[in-house]
């Protein structure tokens, strides 16, 4: 134990600027994420409970969550299902212009918020591209709950994808000549050898994608109407209270957030960590 | 099953000859290879996500080039040349000029101590690092509020001394480097960690001082990897909008950044304008993909010609 530390010890000195890499480090991220992310906590404790649970249970609010939780939900579940189809079909197959796809897929990361949400109700609105045909079939997107679905599907679209890709890319096709050669079809393939590989990777990208979905602003305000109790998300049900300069209750429904968003975190990490490998994670 | 399985060499000619076997196909007739599926099923899997895509992916993407150019070239770029579009993109030049330089320092300090040191907690501290992610936008925008805003934390003081932060540039800039802060510690820690510290401790031994073996050992091994981290810190942190939105106070020609100015331009059903300044934002978010697949591309060119890189630990 004792050597072990010594080892540590010696093993550190070897490269110089730990103590400046990590004081600034620490400087930096104290600064500017630590400390007021304490002080909006801190706030939320100058209320009374009453208060507090009066504000975080107050009907709209519940709606709200019932809003952001369900629809961000649904999202992840659409990534699943769909991002899952798209990660096999990259890595399995050719066909034309498929390093072209492959490289938009990431198009959600780097396309601004707000840029993706007029977008998405210029062709979900009942004049657009795809709303026209929609609303034929007697089926409203934009300024609808399942607007708020759509966009949170987009959002959260690499995230399933890039987790689950390099899964495929790393499984031994041996395994799978093994099963085809013992009898089995290609279904039962599918089924037994690989989707339980995939279910880690799986788990993880849908964990991605629902943190990111709850928390998400700009994409959503533009697609969902925000209409009182039918429409409105959590995060803009804190901001229309800042504009209202009511602080205190937007620091109680900032905080209910803060802890879902920790909760989540911590189950991505345990994911992570099963998983035994480090996947890309938010802005890869 | 064990009754013709001979120990030695008859077994493994047996082996040899079944494999064979099963290469030779009857000609004229392809047979499908026993881990791949069948045609049909291929052609609708790739139907199912190209149709998946196009609809969340590529139509959006579509849709903004259509719209903006919906009334021709002489209004779009009538659109770019009106006075608060342009000094909402300055706002967004100066703001992205400031976060991402202080963001890549963060960034290249936490990836040192991370993935050349040992120390206790390191891995709260990988976690935390996730933390501006893991928090809402409009959150990030909230905290300085409370903490510089007129009935904030700080409030009265900077009142008293005439330092305005919320609801002006500063708070703009905060809110900017709060949401983008970990894209470049998050690009180089797997990566410097994979790359080990040999070459670092080789070069000291050889008598290189610090600075020295971070510009002539980490630099040139991280390169594509920076590269990458800052290009895409620059396009989230020109794209930011909840946390800016609610810092801003949405001032006109002065605290508008380009994504603040396609709302305005938006709710104002200037749809010809908003989609304008988004194409911009759009072509820099296509620019950013780009240059991240040629990054790939050279990363995986340096990796076959460079020398062998150390096993993660």
């Amino acid at each position: 134990m004792l050597a072990r530390a010594a080892y540590r010890r010696r093993r550190r000195r070897i490269l110089p600027g730990f103590g400046l890499a990590m004081g600034f480090t620490l400087l930096y991220f104290g600064l500017i994420v630590l400390i007021p992310l304490a002080g909006l906590v801190l706030k939320s404790t100058a209320m009374s409970w009453q208060q507090f649970w009066g504000t975080v249970t107050a009907p709209q609010a519940l709606a709200s969550y019932g809003l952001s939780f369900g629809a961000s939900l649904a999202g992840a579940g659409l990534n699943v299902v769909f991002g899952s189809v798209v990660a096999w079909v990259l890595v399995r197959y050719r066909f034309p212009l498929r390093k072209l796809i492959d490289a938009l897929v990431d198009l959600p990361f780097a396309l601004p918020t707000a840029v993706a949400g007029i977008a998405l109700t210029g062709i979900y609105d009942s004049n657009g591209w795809v709303g026209r045909h929609l609303s034929a079939l007697g089926i409203q997107v934009a300024f609808t709950r399942l607007g708020v679905v759509v966009a949170l599907t987009f959002i959260g679209l690499p995230f399933v994808v890039r987790t689950v890709q390099p899964v495929l890319e790393d499984l031994d096709v041996e395994v799978e000549e093994a099963a085809a050669s013992l009898g089995a079809r290609r279904w039962d393939t599918f089924r037994r050898v690989i989707l339980p590989e995939l279910w880690p990777a799986l788990a993880t990208g849908f964990a991605l994608a629902l943190a990111r979905a709850l928390g998400e602003y700009g994409s959503v305000v533009f697609i969902a109407g925000n209409l009182p109790m039918r429409t409105e998300i959590t995060p803009l049900l804190i901001v229309i209270k800042l504009e209202q300069y009511d602080y205190a209750g937007a620091t109680a429904l900032a905080v209910v957030m803060l802890g879902a968003s920790f909760a989540l975190l911590l189950l991505i990490n345990v994911l992570q960590r099963r998983a035994g490998r480090r996947q890309p994670a938010f802005g890869d | 099953m064990s009754y013709n399985v001979v120990p030695g060499v008859d077994n493994r000619h047996s082996a040899i000859e079944m494999s064979s076997a099963s290469v030779e196909r009857p000609p004229g007739r392809s047979v499908r290879p026993a881990t791949a599926e069948p045609a049909p099923v291929r052609w609708l899997l790739i139907v199912v996500a190209v149709g998946f895509l196009t609809l969340f992916l590529f139509l959006p993407l579509a849709a903004v080039f259509a719209q903006a150019f919906q009334r021709g070239l002489g209004p779009y770029l009538a659109a770019l040349r009106e006075p608060d579009a342009r000094s909402a993109i300055r706002l967004t030049l100066l703001s992205a000029g400031i976060a991402v330089p202080l963001n890549l320092l963060f960034g290249v300090a936490a990836a040192w101590a991370i993935a050349k040191f040992e120390f206790r907690g390191k891995s709260v501290l990988i976690t935390l690092i996730d933390l501006p992610f893991a928090v809402s936008p409009v959150i990030a925008g909230l905290i300085y509020v409370i903490l510089f805003g007129r009935r904030g934390w700080l409030g009265p003081w900077l009142d008293q001394h005439n330092i305005q932060i919320i609801f002006a540039v500063p708070g703009i800039v905060l809110a900017t480097i709060f949401v983008t802060c970990p894209l470049v510690a998050r690009e180089l820690i797997p990566l410097m960690q994979a790359q080990g510290r040999e070459e670092e401790e080789a070069a000291v031994v050889l008598g290189a001082r610090g600075w020295q073996t971070f510009f002539r050992v980490t630099l040139p091994n991280i390169k594509w990897g920076l590269l990458y981290g800052v290009i895409l810190c620059n396009a989230r942190a020109m794209g930011e909008f909840g946390a800016v939105s609610v810092v801003s106070g949405h001032i006109r020609g002065l605290t508008n950044t380009m994504t603040l100015h396609v709302e305005i331009l938006y709710n104002e059903y200037n749809f010809v304008g908003a989609f304008a300044v988004a194409s911009l934002l759009t072509l820099l978010a296509m620019v950013t993909l780009a240059l991240k697949s040629l990054v790939e591309w050279k990363a995986r060119q340096g990796q076959a010609a460079g020398p062998v890189v150390a096993e993660q630990p």
